[in-house]
């Protein structure tokens, strides 16, 4: 009998609550779920697939699994049901021959989205990626333009040893021609690749197998089929003054870790999500640096010549009065990938290596 | 002369015929020019003593067995009876395919002369010689199909369509080349005439036709157009050890593209001659291996290649899938203008040089009636005008402005193109938020 009692009370009490909060509590709370809306960045990717094969029939995709299997990472699930084998290809293991193809196909007219199961194989297709796609369209001075996407997740994942754990960023980002986009949250995924499979050039779209399982909270504006974010514009995730860090895919998160951490100890850092390795948006790095006047860059791929490398000496000619201390980077360990969990857990940065870094530059280091 | 040995369409690579033993193989082939083709009748002869030496070294055909194809029985059978009056081509046809070999000829001899003394510069690569293979296959062609070629590609150019003062002027580096100055003689593109390039590696060209051809199939099953586009890609002999073309062999099979795969095998690499560096010198072979005719022909005839170009590439159109084309063929000059062409013997070059396929189609004009000397010269004299016009043009063609350094680098370099109020989308503030009409 109490139970019931109890019950009726409750629900007394929340009809008190929704009468106070009046009739548009109603449809406020069903919007305000949309910020509580979450979704994975696979699902991200997969949903933004869709829409664009759906919106333009000379969409379509290739790779290997894409198709029966579902991908290798079912981030194309559901995709050869809904537009058939034609526009969803399977391919032989023959990264060089299918990128190829892939970019022969962009030449003529289609616009394909190649998958590598991960950048890696990309180095068995490289020279399409660069010669035949990047090249074209000055090589034959606008004649021929290649509106292709090459995507697949990039960087390390867990355990995979030396073979599978590359970072591609700073090796495509060095080459004209080419655009170069990092997406890390569920809505720059979305919004990226919509952007690159509407862009006329060749993309690169570096995704991260780690972040695909990862809930993101999106907009309703992120979920509308026109949504796109615009190729070379970076995102402050996190607005700050002492100190900014600069990072992209998988590093944003930890960055952002590492400055809810920093912030205890009196330190507010600025986030920076890159999103685009190129063009690179040094104007936002520039403009953050001005304001806080210190840098550190955090990128898991190799340190010599790597993508922090970039971004300090575009600092350091553009913004040099600005800095109260010299540049900091923090990249992947100078050493292919080790196997051995603990070592490899060294071999990249972590959450520590960044607020360390981030202290050095503040002269907080002790 | 029962055996037809220059055009071998295996149609059904997994039957081994019986009906010729290796043994009668080896006698066509060591012949290996001739067939009941009225043109080459008077090649064969040359061609016993000629070709004798290099053949009996690369055809080793072991338990080799072709199936000739019913199109060549049935043309034999034809030509047999009226030989008058069924020739492979009417005048027009000949006059056209003169007009181009020459063309190409001159053109090329034209280049020679202005890199020495200057004008032209870098990587140049010359086709004299081969002139064959390209009229023979692209003067079928209709202006949607396309070209794919190697860094050999002036005169593939030249045969598809791009006027020679765009070639010339590409060549000189001059804003007014078909790629503004910014490709150069390896990179030769031509959206109007279907030249999708022009690539400096051997290799490259293969899967990029492959695609083109895909689109081809793409267009006319997804997107129910009526398109019956043919691609062709031509490469050469070292191409055929590289992984990319079997790559492509496996690919185009598997989905029957529309594409014919032509290789130019004149016999060297730069320096590396065919036979030293691949396992089983004939190439034809490897189509069958994965599921398509493979054929050879005698590449500096133009008639049979003509011929067998008709076949491949009707079957192409029709959708039955792609052919593996080798042409028999040499260049008279070396790999590059820098190469000094030291190792190919020059007994070889000699015996080539007898089979010119300029020469070869000049007397079967004359002997069939189809042209006389004057025509044939007013041909020449035109071409000569139209090449010297090309030169003077180019001569007096601007270089590039210091802006176009920084040209063409991107279709859209702002992304996503400019929006219906004129504006680079991505310049719209509401853009990030999803508002915006993309």
């Amino acid at each position: 009998m109490l139970g019931i009692l109890r019950q009726t009370v409750v629900a007394k009490l929340n009809h008190a609550l929704n009468c106070e909060q009046g009739i548009g509590a109603v449809a406020l709370r069903a919007y305000s779920s949309s910020s509580a809306n979450k979704m994975t960045v696979r699902d991200a990717i997969n949903s933004a697939l869709d829409e664009e094969m759906s919106a333009d029939p000379k969409v379509f995709m290739m790779g290997e699994e894409v198709g029966e299997y579902q991908g290798a990472y079912k981030i194309t699930k559901g995709l050869l049901d809904k537009y058939g084998p034609e526009r969803v290809v399977d391919t032989p293991i023959t990264e060089a021959g299918f990128t190829g193809i892939g970019v022969g196909a962009a030449y003529h007219g289609l616009r394909p989205v190649v998958e590598f199961m991960t950048f890696n194989f990309s180095m068995q297709a490289i020279d399409h990626i660069i010669n035949s796609a990047a090249k074209s369209n000055y090589m034959s001075a606008g004649q021929i333009s290649v509106p292709i996407v090459f995507r697949g997740p990039n960087g390390a994942a867990s355990g995979v040893g030396a073979q599978h754990s590359q970072c591609y960023a700073a090796w495509f980002g060095s080459c004209p021609g080419l655009k170069v986009l990092a997406p890390y949250s569920a809505e720059d995924a979305r919004g990226l690749l919509k952007a690159a499979i509407r862009d006329p050039d060749p993309v690169v779209f570096l995704e991260n197998e780690l972040l695909y399982g990862e809930s993101f909270p999106v907009s309703a504006e992120t979920l509308d089929s026109s949504f796109c974010v615009p190729i070379g514009k970076a995102k402050i995730e996190r607005e700050g003054k002492d100190v900014t860090i600069v990072a992209y895919s998988k590093m944003v998160g930890f960055s952002l870790q590492a400055a809810d951490i920093l912030a205890k100890e009196g330190i507010n850092a600025e986030v920076i999500n890159l999103r685009s390795i190129r063009p690179l948006d040094r104007s936002a790095v520039n403009a953050s640096v001005r304001k806080t006047n210190r840098i550190v860059t955090v990128e898991e791929g190799f340190p010599q010549h790597g993508v922090g490398a970039e971004i300090c000496a575009t600092v350091v000619e553009d913004s040099f009065e600005y800095l109260d201390a010299p540049v900091e980077r923090i990249a992947g360990a100078d050493v292919p990938t080790p196997y051995a969990a603990n070592i490899e857990r060294m071999a990249f940065p972590q959450v520590e290596d960044i607020v360390r870094a981030a202290k050095r530059a503040c002269y907080r280091s002790r | 002369m029962a055996c037809s040995a220059t055009a071998k369409i295996i149609h059904n690579p997994l039957v081994l015929s019986s009906s010729r033993s290796a043994e009668k193989y080896e006698s066509c082939c060591k012949i290996s020019g001739p067939s009941s083709l009225l043109g080459s009748k008077f090649l064969g002869k040359k061609l016993l003593s000629a070709k004798s030496a290099i053949s009996l070294a690369s055809r080793r055909s072991g338990a080799v067995v072709a199936v000739s194809s019913d199109v060549v029985k049935e043309k034999k059978v034809k030509s047999g009876s009226s030989a008058a009056s069924n020739l492979l081509i009417t005048k027009e046809e000949g006059l056209v395919l003169y007009e181009d070999m020459y063309l190409g000829r001159a053109f090329e001899d034209m280049c020679a002369q202005m890199y020495y003394r200057g004008k032209m510069f870098g990587f140049v690569h010359l086709y004299n010689g081969q002139e064959a293979v390209s009229t023979g296959f692209i003067k079928l062609l209709k202006q949607e199909d396309c070209v794919v070629s190697t860094y050999r590609d002036h005169v593939h150019s030249l045969s598809k369509g791009v006027p020679a003062r765009q070639v010339m002027s590409e060549l000189f580096g001059k804003t007014t080349g078909c790629c503004r100055g910014q490709g150069g003689s390896m990179h030769m593109f031509s959206k109007e005439h279907n030249v999708l390039g022009g690539f400096a590696f051997i290799g490259e060209g293969i899967p990029v036709a492959t695609g083109a051809a895909f689109t081809s199939k793409y267009k006319r099953e997804v997107l129910k157009e009526d398109c019956d586009e043919v691609t062709l890609a031509f490469f050469g002999d070292g191409t055929c050890n590289n992984g990319q073309f079997f790559e492509c062999l496996n690919m185009a099979a598997l989905w029957k593209l529309p594409i014919v795969f032509v290789v130019e095998n004149n016999l060297w690499a730069i320096g590396m001659s065919h036979l030293r560096s691949t396992s089983d010198p004939q190439i034809w072979k490897k189509g069958p291996a994965f599921g398509m005719p493979g054929v050879h022909v005698d590449g500096m005839d133009v008639l049979k290649v003509r011929e067998v170009a008709q076949e491949a590439i009707g079957r192409a159109r029709r959708g039955e899938g792609p052919t593996l084309v080798e042409c028999e063929t040499y260049r008279f000059r070396g790999h590059s203008l820098a190469d000094p062409d030291e190792l190919r013997d020059p007994a070889e070059k000699a015996r080539y040089a007898t089979r010119d396929p300029i020469t070869a189609l000049k007397k079967y004009l004359f002997e069939n009636n189809l042209a006389n000397e004057a025509e044939l010269k007013a041909v020449d004299k035109k071409i000569d005008e139209i090449i010297e016009d090309s030169v003077e043009f180019a001569d007096a063609s601007p270089v590039p402005a210091r802006n176009q350094l920084l040209e063409n680098v991107f279709a859209d370099p702002r992304g996503f193109g400019i929006g219906p109020d004129g504006k680079y989308r991505c310049e719209d503030p509401k853009f990030t938020e999803g508002t915006a009409q993309v």
